[in-house]
């Protein structure tokens, strides 16, 4: 996805820029209310994070004025504030989400997607490999024609190996990313999960391989 | 906290003892006066009823053939009964000759500066009151002095003051019992405002920091004004700290989001599995100061809103509704299913805001305390007279033994130490409940997990 991020904490853009590019998102930052309405005008974005308290303004009126655009691009704020006011406030003011900093990225990664599936995201997420199509946003997978019913957890795994395949990812690293670091989860979990995955995909002409103590990967036949 | 006043002395027992002080004094002055002055009047009347008798016995005397005849009036000693029945002594001179009545009559003291004189003297083993009166008498060629005196013995003078003294003396006592009982009223009335007063601001809710309004005596008008801006000052502290602390936690949040990112960041690239869990260990933890810090301020800010609660209506289908989809990225998170089971419409008269705010609570520690692959889910329905929302999850549910205890303040389920949780949830959404006239049920379903009741009253 591609992403505007409007910071003005110049440490706090670039680690969010940098974590969210881990993922393979592109991010571009702007540290003022003027730099983003200039990035506006260059590029088309999926989604803007903005921050409400900016050096030449208030991101709220950055929200009522975006909010006049035709087609405007959907907006989650990410605030400091974590009074129910303060949030609803953001809402009213015509905000898809907000987040509250500090923020899990994987929280983040959900609310970005429950906001493009309510916006009606767009095309470029879909992801053909093989005889298999799969629809991030909309959290479906194609076996062919045939509609594969996943879990969340199931999807999100399988977003992992469709993003890279062939990279082995390890158990340990599949943890981080499948589970919020709240949870106690052991690396059983993942085995269930890989387990679950292979049954559903036995139809296909992709499989997930086990490297001994290394971990797994996707591969196509 | 409920320290004890250094209470010196009471007003209403100062003005009692103040107006009694001054009733006996006043009392005592009454008896003394009243008593002075019967005794002045008592011997003005008898002085003049002896001069009027000695004054008589004068004028009866008439010279004839150079001789001076005396001839004693009756009226002159029956004047003298009329005051009370007692001894009488006279005796009459002229010049140096002693011509009747009691040779031993003591004249007046000193040298007589008039013809009348009235004193008082002992005779014969009693005090008496003499009137001594004379008249130059021309008898021939010869002018003589003529003196007559009138003595009268002073027992019924005594009497009748000691009378007036006893009546005196029980005007004066009848006047301090009087002026006692009305000191009491005065004081009474006096420190009424005062009661009122202390009444109306003890009454008041611990968050009630309005000024008094009620109207009060112009004497205690400066306590009130000063009463009014020490509230004021109060609350102007109290908003300050409160805004301070809100201030102070959004300072914190921005650098704890830059760690916790790059936490993230390191963590993809930390293979070693100490390091990695040192690495989890630093973002849990900066997850739950995060979150704690949150639901404090949520706490007093549902604290606050709960004590000056505006009513209007509430859609509460809707409410759920919207909660329920602000949560469900976070239920996908943690692959939850969140639904909901049936929503009956139901409009309540409440706070948005801490509805909300409870909702929100409630379903997240669904959410968070449900399975893995688990479900939590959510129902609206009218129950006799109350909108109920049931909350419920596969979870746990509560630990059996003091459910009661979860909503106390920081405390959580001893079930669920893996889960990062503040402990105040709970504590919230039975404060939105009791804000509302409602009420926080919770225990577990029969499947075992929880299922949370939060009913609301219609009106």
């Amino acid at each position: 996805m591609r992403f505007l991020l409007i910071e003005d904490n110049a440490q706090l853009g670039k680690a969010i820029v940098d974590r969210l590019s881990l993922d393979g998102h592109v991010v571009d930052h702007a540290d003022s209310l003027s730099a983003a309405w200039d990035h506006c005008a260059i590029t088309d974005y999926d989604l803007i994070l903005l921050d409400i308290m900016l050096p030449d303004g208030d991101g709220r009126t950055f929200l009522a004025e975006h909010r006049n655009l035709e087609n405007g691009t959907p907006i989650i704020v990410l605030t400091a504030r974590s009074e129910v006011s303060d949030r609803v406030g953001v809402l009213d003011l015509g905000a898809d989400d907000y987040v509250v900093k500090p923020f899990d990225f994987s929280e983040f990664e959900a609310r970005c997607r429950a906001v493009l599936r309510r916006r009606g995201g767009a095309a470029r997420n879909l992801i053909k490999r093989g005889d298999l199509t799969f629809d991030s946003l909309a959290g479906t997978l194609h076996i062919g024609s045939v509609e594969v019913q996943l879990r969340t957890r199931e999807l999100r795994l399988f977003e992992i190996f469709i993003g890279a395949p062939g990279q082995i990812f390890s158990k340990p690293k599949l943890v981080d990313r499948l589970f919020s670091f709240d949870e106690e989860v052991t690396e059983n979990a993942i085995e269930v999960y890989v387990a679950r995955l292979r049954k559903h995909l036995a139809n296909s002409n992709a499989t997930i391989t086990t490297v001994r103590g290394m971990g797994y990967k996707l591969e196509f036949t | 906290m409920n320290s004890q006043p250094s209470v010196h002395g009471s007003i209403q027992r100062r003005l009692v003892v103040l107006l009694l002080i001054g009733a006996a004094v006043l009392a005592v002055l009454l008896y003394f006066v009243v008593q002075s002055i019967a005794r002045q009047i008592a011997q003005e009347s008898q002085d003049n009823i002896l001069s009027a008798s000695a004054i008589s016995i004068l004028d009866s005397a008439s010279v004839q053939n150079g001789e001076i005849t005396i001839d004693l009036p009756y009226a002159a000693f029956s004047m003298l009964g009329t005051v009370a029945d007692e001894r009488i002594y006279y005796s009459i001179s002229m010049g140096e000759d002693f011509l009747s009545g009691y040779e031993d009559l003591p004249g007046p003291p000193g040298s007589r500066g008039s013809d009348n004189v009235f004193y008082s003297t002992h005779f014969r083993g009693e005090d008496v009151r003499i009137a001594s009166t004379r008249r130059i008498v021309s008898i021939g060629p010869v002018s003589q002095v003529l003196e007559v005196s009138v003595a009268q013995t002073l027992d019924g003078q005594r009497e009748t003051l000691s009378r007036i003294s006893r009546i005196a003396l029980a005007v004066g006592a009848s006047f301090f019992l009087l002026t006692a009982l009305f000191a009491t009223i005065v004081a009474r009335s006096t420190t009424k405002p005062l009661h009122r007063l202390a009444e109306s601001v003890a009454r008041r809710g611990p968050k009630d920091l309005r000024p008094v309004a009620a109207p009060v005596p112009s004497e205690m008008a400066p306590l009130v004004s000063s009463l009014n801006s020490f509230m004021d000052r109060l609350q102007n502290s109290l908003v300050q700290s409160e805004e301070f602390i809100a201030e102070a936690a959004h300072r914190v949040r921005t650098p704890l989001a830059v760690v916790r990112t790059r936490a993230e960041i390191t963590l993809r690239r930390v293979e070693k599995a100490e390091n990695r869990a040192a690495v989890r260990e630093m973002i849990r933890a900066i997850d739950e100061s995060s979150r704690s810090a949150g639901q404090m301020l949520d706490h007093a800010m549902v604290t606050f809103r709960a004590d000056h609660l505006v009513k209007e209506p509430v859609d509460l289908a809707a409410i759920v509704k919207d909660t329920v989809e602000r949560l469900q990225p976070l239920s996908e998170l943690r692959d939850v299913d969140l639904r909901v089971a049936g929503l009956e419409p139901a409009e309540i008269q409440g706070d948005p805001i801490l509805i909300q705010n409870a909702l929100r609570n409630l379903l997240d520690n669904a959410i968070k305390y449900s399975k893995t692959d688990g479900w939590a889910e959510v129902s609206l329905v009218r129950d006799a007279g109350r909108a109920v929302v049931i909350v419920k999850d596969n979870g746990p549910g509560f630990p059996p033994d003091p459910a009661k205890r979860l909503v106390g303040r920081y405390s959580r389920g001893e079930n669920v130490t893996g889960t990062v949780g503040s402990g105040l949830g709970l504590t919230i959404v039975d404060e939105v409940a009791r804000a509302h006239n409602g009420a926080l049920h919770y225990g577990n379903s029969e499947e075992g997990g929880a299922c949370v009741k939060l009913s609301f009253p219609f009106s």
